[in-house]
Parts: structure tokens; C-alpha cells; sequence
């Protein structure tokens, strides 16, 4: 009876630690068949101990090549998306205009839209232009579709701004350029932080309009896409594996810095 | 994501100490260099698009306009099965979601304490690991044979789904029930972090309130939380489901052929069959039939403010 009325309390906690295993899971097992050593091709069932992968993590052809290339384009994608779309959102939140309606709808419509089709058109203008399908078309792309999660980041933050600090900066003689660069950047920079994060985890991670856009060039994605039809070299889990160490721990990282600054502060 | 559900407060009063006319055109130039971007590569790809769709010919001898509609009647008479079960597989995969998603975000934004912040970070970590890798890694979780299937198949769990018709057998993979567990994990984040921004900013004063009112949890859930969450619901089903009926990822990965939804036939259409037009008219329709879906959805909601 005690147990039913324990059971009956805490309900919800156990739905929702279930839901985080069901979140984690996945996770696990690409840690621990990182040190599988796999029979034939695929590496989805357990043999046996090996930390053969851990090794050689380049051990694979074209694996390191293809992850420095979505790194790259990761980068590039994010400092386009995250200057333009910075700009647009200084200039919907700071400004009245005409055609306000329609530019939001604009940058809307790219987020409530299934990938595959923004990816198929982008092809058929790539097709219809003649261009030549790589690096540039893949960059373009993820600028493209990178560019409204910034401007929603940043939106949110320069909203929440109170205007009276730059009012006050003026009024303590700062110019136009001092009080932007000294009042207004320091106080937008943790929305751009989090758009600019987002636009990298975006880009590094996309397949599908990648996966349209690239032609016969190799993006990581790409590369673990491929090798689920040719054979899955352990090595894939080993890249899984530590991105994902070194993502916690970065998080990890800026959590306690932000604690300590906050006491600090206190 | 999650500002999607936030209400936007009133922008602070334009300045006025520019000169006029400068002030004026700042916001242009401003939008110019992004905005640009998005009419060329969001837009004028839609044009091409529309038109591609409508042209005739062959790849040898190129493709001309010559508004030929019955691309589209061909299209949907051929491929209406993907497009329902894209539809049917992205629908549950969005209730398993928002039955998943919903106790975790509730624990998130209530319960949790200071373990709040350490539960939110374990709710996006997994974006950390490349989705492909970890779609691949429900391969061997849903493994012939393994605990997973065995434990399904002891509480006779599989008897009922393939009644359903939802597997075959005591397999899991290869059937729509592999390609709608691999759906649901995949969004299941874009569920939960809209449904915690909306709990989370409920007042914990008005479930006291209506407790002070004899009102049971369960009242208390079904009149004042969950009515209160509704922003988090809306935006959390629509960022789950827009994605889920276009991704053809899990179904290649985790299903078999007969699981083919329209994505999967759209990218063969393209990258494989080369058949521009067909491609081009299956993309036209999903994209109609998700913006009519959307805006009806969120007319109906009563969440206009939503965006």
C-alpha cells in the first residue's frame, strides 16, 4: 500500500527518467561499440574487446578528411549566418519599416519547412544555374537554413535589452560606433554566442540538404551515410564518442565559470 | 527552437536622434545582405521549383516548360501510399513524442531542483553525437534476438503491434515500428525544450491555489497545467512533426523497402532517377500539404501569436 501511494507520488519523475534513458541510450552504445572489434563490415554486434579503433582513429580511408571538411564548413557557415543574421535582427527588433510582415514571414518559412523540399529546390536552381556541386553549394546552403535560427536567437536577446543603457551611454558622450561596440555588442553577445552555436551544431550535422547539394564531395554525415550501405568502420564510433566528450565537457566547463562568476558578483 | 513560443514584448521607441532621412534607410541596409540571401537561395529556388515541375523532356535533351499538370495527378496517383505513411509515421512518431516528452519536461520544470540544470544539459548532449550515428546505433538496440525485442516479445508487447500491423513477427527492425521509434527519438528534443519553456514559466502558486481549491493533481493537471502549456504543445508538435514528414533517414536506415516514405522517394527521384518533373511536383505537394496542415493546425489551436 505504501509502495502504490510511493509509486502513485512519484509517477511523473519515473516517466521522465525513462524518457532520459530512452534519450541516452543511443549514446551509450556508440560508446561502447567504439571498442568492438566487429566480425565482417558492420559493427552492430558485440565480438569483443579491442581498443583497436581508439588507436588509430584515422585508421579509415577518408573518415579524418571528410570530419576536417564539416568542421570547415561548419565554421564558414557560421560566421555568414551569424553576421547576417545578427544584423537582421538589430534591424527588426530596433527599427519600423514597411514590408516588416512579409521579411518575418521570410525568415520564418525556412524553419517551418521539411528539409527535403528546401534541399531538392536549392538543387534544381544549383541544376538550372549550371553550378558546380561542392564546397561553395554546400556553403550557401547551410548559410541559407542556419540564417533564421540566428536571427531567433539573437531577436530574443536584443528584445529583452533595456534601451535606457544606450540612452545612458549617450548621455555620458559616447558616439554612435563607442556606444555600440562598448554597450550595446557586450550586452547582445550571449544571444550571437547562442545563435552562432547553433548555426555550427546545424551545419556540422546536416545531412539532408547536404546530402542534395554536394555532389561527389564528402562531408562527415555524408561519410557515415555511406558507410551504412558499404560497412561501418568502428572508427565512427570512436569520432561520436569523443565529440561528444568534448561537448560536455565545454558545457560543463561554462557552467561552473558562470557559477563562479556569479558569486563572485554576489 | 525554443523562442519560437516566447511572446514577443513591445519593441522599445525608435530613436530620434539620427538625421531623418539617414534613419530611414539604416534598416535596409541592415536586412539587405540577409535578406538577399534568403530570396535567392530559400525563394527563387521555390520558383524553379514550381517551374521544374511543370516542364517536359529528358535529361539527354533537356527540360522545357510546357505546363504539363499531369506531372502532379501522375505523381500523387503513383505515389499517394508514401505520402499516407509519411503522414501516419510522422503523426505517431508526434504523440509518442508529446506521451514521452511531456512527463521529462513536467520532471524538468517542477520537480527537478538542482539537478534542473544538469537534466536540461542530458536532454540536448545527444545532439553532441552526430543523429546519423546514433539512428545507426537503434540498429543494434532493436537487434533479432536481443533484450530489447525479447522483453517486447515476453509482455507480448509485439503480438499486439503486429496485430496492428506495426511489425512482422518477433522482428522490430525492418518494420514501421523500427522507422517510428527511430522518428520519435530523433525529434523527441524538439518536443521537450518548447513543452519546458512553457511549464516552466507557469507560476508554482497557482497549483497551490488550486489545491487550496480541493482540486486533485489530476484536475489541477487537467484545468490549470496543461491548458497553461498548450504555446509548449503547439510548437513542440509542430517541430517534431514538419521535420518527421520530410526526413527519409530513418526510414532508410531502420525500416525495409516497403517502408519508403515520401522523402525517401523524393531524394531517389532526384539524385537516382534523375526524373526532375516527378521530384520537383512530389516536393511542390508535401510542401502544400504541410503549410495547409500548419496553418489550419495553428488556427485551430487558437495560438496565433505563435510566430
Amino acid at each position: 500500500m505504501a509502495l502504490l501511494l510511493w509509486l502513485r507520488r512519484h509517477l511523473v519523475v519515473l516517466a521522465g527518467l525513462l524518457t532520459l534513458v530512452f534519450l541516452i541510450l543511443p549514446n551509450l552504445v556508440v560508446l561502447v561499440f567504439s571498442f568492438n572489434k566487429p566480425k565482417g563490415r558492420f559493427n552492430y554486434a558485440w565480438q569483443e574487446f579491442s581498443t583497436h579503433a581508439w588507436r588509430d582513429p584515422c585508421g579509415v580511408a577518408d573518415l579524418c578528411g571528410s570530419l576536417a571538411l564539416s568542421l570547415q564548413i561548419a565554421l564558414w557557415a557560421t560566421l555568414g549566418a551569424t553576421a547576417l543574421g545578427t544584423l537582421i535582427a538589430f534591424a527588426l527588433v530596433r527599427y519600423r519599416f514597411r514590408a516588416r510582415g512579409a521579411i518575418n514571414s521570410l525568415i520564418f518559412l525556412p524553419m517551418a519547412m521539411p528539409e527535403v523540399v528546401m534541399a531538392a529546390s536549392l538543387l534544381t536552381l544549383f541544376l538550372n544555374m549550371g553550378a558546380q556541386l561542392g564546397f561553395w553549394t554546400i556553403l550557401i546552403a547551410h548559410i541559407m537554413f542556419c540564417l533564421s535560427f540566428v536571427v531567433t536567437a539573437v531577436k530574443a536577446r536584443v528584445m529583452s535589452m533595456d534601451p535606457r543603457l544606450e540612452e545612458a551611454a549617450r548621455d555620458l558622450y559616447a558616439g554612435p560606433v563607442q556606444t555600440f561596440v562598448r554597450v550595446t555588442l557586450p550586452i547582445a553577445a550571449p544571444g550571437i554566442a547562442a545563435g552562432g552555436l547553433l548555426a555550427f551544431a546545424l551545419s556540422f550535422d546536416d545531412f539532408i540538404i547536404t546530402n542534395f547539394n554536394a555532389g561527389s564531395t564528402v562531408t562527415f554525415p555524408m561519410f557515415v551515410w555511406g558507410s551504412a550501405q558499404r560497412g561501418t568502420p568502428v572508427q565512427i564510433n570512436v569520432i561520436g564518442t569523443a565529440m561528444f566528450a568534448v561537448a560536455v565537457i565545454c558545457v560543463l566547463a561554462g557552467m561552473l565559470l558562470g557559477n563562479r562568476r556569479k558569486k563572485q558578483a554576489a | 527552437m525554443t523562442t519560437l513560443t516566447e511572446a514577443p514584448p513591445a519593441a522599445p521607441e525608435p530613436q530620434t536622434r539620427a538625421p531623418r532621412r539617414r534613419r530611414k534607410l539604416t534598416p535596409y541596409w541592415l536586412l539587405l545582405p540577409g535578406i538577399l540571401w534568403l530570396l535567392v537561395f530559400f525563394a527563387l529556388p521555390m520558383v524553379y521549383q514550381a517551374s521544374t515541375s511543370v516542364q517536359t523532356g529528358s535529361l539527354a535533351d533537356g527540360y522545357k516548360v510546357t505546363w504539363h499538370f499531369a506531372t502532379y495527378w501522375d505523381a500523387l496517383a503513383e505515389y499517394w501510399p508514401q505520402f499516407l505513411k509519411s503522414l501516419l509515421y510522422a503523426g505517431l512518431a508526434t504523440v509518442f513524442c508529446l506521451l514521452l516528452g511531456y512527463p521529462l519536461a513536467y520532471l524538468i520544470a517542477f520537480r527537478a531542483g538542482r539537478w534542473r540544470n544538469l537534466l536540461l544539459i542530458l536532454v540536448i548532449a545527444p545532439f553532441f553525437t552526430s543523429f546519423l550515428i546514433r539512428t545507426l546505433a537503434w540498429k543494434t538496440i532493436l537487434a533479432d534476438g536481443g533484450p530489447v525485442v525479447g522483453a517486447l516479445n515476453a509482455l507480448h508487447v509485439l503480438d499486439v503491434t503486429s496485430w496492428l500491423g506495426m511489425t512482422e513477427g518477433d522482428r522490430v527492425l525492418a518494420t514501421p515500428l523500427a522507422v517510428v521509434c527511430g522518428l520519435t527519438y530523433n525529434f523527441l528534443p524538439f518536443m521537450i525544450l518548447p513543452l519546458y519553456t512553457s511549464l516552466e514559466r507557469i507560476d508554482p502558486r497557482l497549483h497551490e491555489a488550486a489545491g487550496d481549491l480541493y482540486a486533485r493533481p489530476a484536475t489541477t493537471f487537467r484545468r490549470v497545467t496543461f491548458p497553461l502549456s498548450m504555446p509548449g504543445v503547439v510548437s513542440g508538435t509542430l517541430l517534431t512533426f514538419i521535420p518527421a514528414s520530410g526526413d527519409y533517414v530513418n526510414a532508410q536506415l531502420l525500416g525495409s523497402t516497403s517502408e519508403k516514405m515520401i522523402g525517401n522517394v523524393i531524394q531517389s527521384q532526384f539524385l537516382t532517377v534523375l526524373d526532375y518533373p516527378t521530384a520537383a511536383a512530389l516536393s511542390f505537394i508535401l510542401m502544400a500539404a504541410i503549410l495547409l496542415m500548419v496553418t489550419f493546425y495553428i488556427r485551430k489551436s487558437g495560438t496565433e501569436d505563435l510566430v
